[in-house]
């Protein structure tokens, strides 16, 4: 077997005398949907932040390997590992860039590649033909993601006039467009109905199935984890209780425990 | 009728209550004054121009809150007796004939067009901004070039035309000088969204470069341009580097600090900037080794010997007018260019949204620092010609007012729209002149203008943003 793409091992969090991540080691491998759940302030989000450089962790390996690099993540810069280890995240409270349009903030994604295209301005000032192929490439990549999610008539709107559930999916184009090996999405289906909702479990799907990357995801929404993940990972205050597939996961008294309190145990068992 | 009594004296009320405060913020603007006398200064008072503006300010809200009261015939009449008051009476002087004329004649158009607080809110709230843009852009789209170029030809025009004297081309260099910094700061604050209130340290930096390297080196204008500008850059990247961490209001306080050490710096380093004696005999730029001298020096030849015609001092005016013209058209075209490049929409994205911009694989911290550079290299241009216009600077041209002048022009003008601050910068810079037949007043009219502006559009002029890329064209069947 070779080596996983993400590997998280024993990593750790403490701001000050808190300890928001405690001793979690799990693996994510690409072409699969692993959800990390639990209770509100498991540390899931603080999870992500070591994950994409906001914080260092205060132990722990962070490895991505591929095309047969390996990444340490603990020690990289936030925007080196999206740009380098592509690693690329959303947001809880979406992102995006409000006053730019909706096509502006797909190609902002594809700064890099576009900054090498362009000699870093020089070929884009003078209009060489070498910086019009890439930004011609670049929208026209920014088109097939917008047609992928519905967007594609709204192309220069303001991002930040779209409605919410457009906003979100924009947000995981606007990530998609940077290439990554690794979409780590911080709960895309917070505030979307449920319609919304089943469009984002086919759009995730796509992803893995067609883009074939790995998919690390945050969710509340149990109707999105169980249906969609491969593989689910359960904190409580900051430990690993549980880790396997949903439909394991959904039976480990553990879990139950965290999510329904040590006295509704009984009643449980009772009804089953 | 008791509810018609009550609805009178809240009205009165009203009305007194503004009047009292006008009266309370026109007490030491208009009702004193300072002169000179035999032995120092001395207070005067103006107590009827005082009574006057305070009357006109109660008949102005009495009119106001009858208008939206939906009464209009009476506040028109009330402001045609006040126009005619100010034509026909022998006031005690100019100014309280202006403010009368003036006053009755917003009271008069307020109740023609009722233009009442909601609309004021509206705007306020920028619910309209989509539909102005809607409106605006197919009709730019459509005429933007031809109004463009009109423009361009104008202002080469300018010099020849009939109303256009020695002291008018002077001021259009100035207005384009700011209309350059505006631009340049407007790449810091408008795009990348860094609040800069140091940028007047860059122009220093330009301009000092320029008069330092020709009068120690002997170097000419157009030698010093591409040094001045680069070493203006320099320092922008040098200030970047300490403030990569800072935003807002943290930002702001730093790089008010930088621009008052550049020129804390200038004072006292005498023996390199002379300090605050100021570098006078600064050249001016020259047509291809030709001067504009009446005499030119030794085996040098000058503008009106070469064409053979006869020598006007005029001529050097309208020259250094067209270099300042070329040099604004110039970073129009670079600035114009650089936003729809990756860079120029890194630097709005980093505007947007920093965190944001760091998880897409954007570096800030070199996002940042071309801003910066780019910024304050205009700054260092925009210096040069400066110098060269006046022939003698000193720390003096380079205070804390300046930054905040170039920063009112971006501000007013609308963060981000080319167009909107060369507007501003025409209307700050040039109509403090248009106004000084104003005397005491000219800065207070200034003032009035600046609020003016921000009411009508709190955004700036011109606020509404044209994406650099386009999917669709704006002919308001898609979009919105």
């Amino acid at each position: 077997m070779t080596q996983p793409l993400l590997s998280v091992e024993h990593l750790s969090m403490r701001f000050g005398g808190l300890t928001a991540v405690d001793d979690l080691s799990f693996n994510a491998v690409d072409r699969e949907i692993t959800a990390i759940i639990g209770p509100n302030g498991a540390g899931k989000t603080t999870v992500f932040n070591c994950l994409t450089g906001f914080y260092p962790p205060t132990v722990g390996r962070l490895t991505v390997s591929h095309e047969t690099t390996r990444y340490r993540l603990e020690r990289m810069e936030g925007f080196r590992i999206a740009r380098e280890a592509r690693i690329v995240r959303t947001f809880q409270n979406i992102r995006l860039f409000p006053q730019m349009s909706v096509l502006e903030n797909l190609v902002v994604a594809q700064h890099t590649r576009l900054m090498r295209a362009s000699f870093f301005s020089v070929a884009g000032l003078l209009g060489l033909p070498r910086y019009r192929t890439a930004e011609a490439e670049a929208v026209a990549k920014a088109k097939l993601w917008l047609d992928r999610i519905g967007l594609l008539s709204r192309a220069d709107w303001d991002a930040g006039n779209l409605p919410y559930g457009d906003q979100r999916r924009l947000e995981i184009a606007r990530a998609m467009c940077t290439e990554p090996v690794m979409l780590c999405l911080d709960e895309p289906a917070a505030g979307l109905n449920p319609r919304e909702s089943a469009g984002l479990n086919e759009l995730l799907i796509s992803i893995r199935d067609e883009d074939q990357i790995g998919v690390l995801l945050i969710e509340h929404d149990m109707s999105v984890v169980m249906e969609i993940s491969d593989k689910v990972i359960v904190l409580e205050y900051g430990r690993k209780i549980a880790d396997g597939e949903p439909d394991e996961v959904r039976s480990d008294p553990a879990v139950i425990r965290a999510y329904l309190g040590e006295e509704n145990i009984a009643e449980v068992e009772l009804n089953a | 009728m008791a509810t018609q009594r009550q609805d009178w004296f809240a009205t009165l009320k009203e009305s007194a209550i503004t009047a009292a405060v006008a009266g309370v913020l026109m007490l030491p603007m208009i009702g004193l004054y300072t002169s000179t006398r035999a032995g120092g200064l001395a207070v005067g008072t103006r107590w009827i121009e005082l009574a006057a503006g305070v009357f006109l300010v109660f008949l102005g809200r009495l009119a106001l809150i009858r208008i939206q009261n939906g009464d209009r015939l009476a506040p028109i009449l009330g402001g045609l007796l006040v126009i005619a008051t100010g034509f026909y009476l022998p006031l005690p002087n100019g100014l309280l004939t202006v403010c009368c004329i003036a006053g009755g004649a917003i009271i008069v158009l307020r109740s023609v067009f009722v233009w009442g607080n909601s609309q004021l809110q509206a705007s306020a709230n920028q619910n309209d901004n989509p539909t102005i843009a809607a409106r605006v852009q197919p009709f730019l789209k459509k005429y933007g070039p031809w109004i463009g170029a009109a423009v361009i030809a104008f202002a080469i025009a300018f010099p020849w035309l009939p109303f256009a004297d020695r002291r008018l081309i002077d001021l259009a260099t100035l207005v384009l000088i700011y209309v350059m910094l505006g631009w340049g700061l407007n790449i810091v604050v408008g795009l990348a969204g860094l609040l800069d209130l140091g940028y007047v340290a860059f122009y220093a930096i330009g301009a000092y470069s320029f008069a330092l390297l020709s009068s120690n080196y002997d170097l000419s204008f157009w030698a010093c341009l591409p040094v001045a500008a680069m070493l203006a850059a320099f320092l922008g990247i040098l200030l970047g580097f300490p403030v990569l961490r800072l935003r807002g209001d943290y930002l702001a306080i730093v790089t008010l600090g930088f621009g008052e050490m550049i020129r804390i710096i200038l004072i006292n380093w005498v023996e390199f900037t002379k300090g605050p004696d100021g570098i006078s005999g600064i050249p001016k730029p020259t047509l291809f080794g030709l001067s504009f001298s009446r005499r030119p020096s030794e085996g040098t030849e000058s503008f009106h010997q070469f064409f053979d015609i006869p020598y006007a001092s005029v001529d050097r005016i309208i020259f250094l007018f067209y270099v300042a013209l070329g040099l604004a058209l110039l970073t129009n075209a670079f600035i114009l260019r650089i936003r729809k490049l990756p860079i120029g929409r890194a630097w709005e994205a980093l505007r947007e949204d920093e965190i944001a911009c760091r998880s897409l694989g954007l570096n800030p911290t070199n996002v940042k620092l071309s801003a910066f550079a780019l910024g304050a290299m205009f700054g260092g241009l925009a210096g040069a010609v400066f110098a060269a216009r006046q022939s003698f600077i000193s720390p003096e041209s380079f205070t804390f007012i300046e930054s905040a002048i170039i920063l009112a022009v971006v501000v007013l003008g609308g963060m981000g729209s080319q167009v909107g601050v060369a507007i501003a910068a025409i209307l700050l810079i040039g109509l403090p002149e248009w106004f000084r037949e104003l005397q005491d007043y000219r800065m207070l009219a200034f003032g009035a203008l600046m609020v003016a502006i921000m009411v009508w559009r709190p955004k700036g002029i011109l606020s509404f943003r044209e994406p650099t890329l386009r999917l669709h064209e704006p002919d308001g069947k898609v979009g919105k």
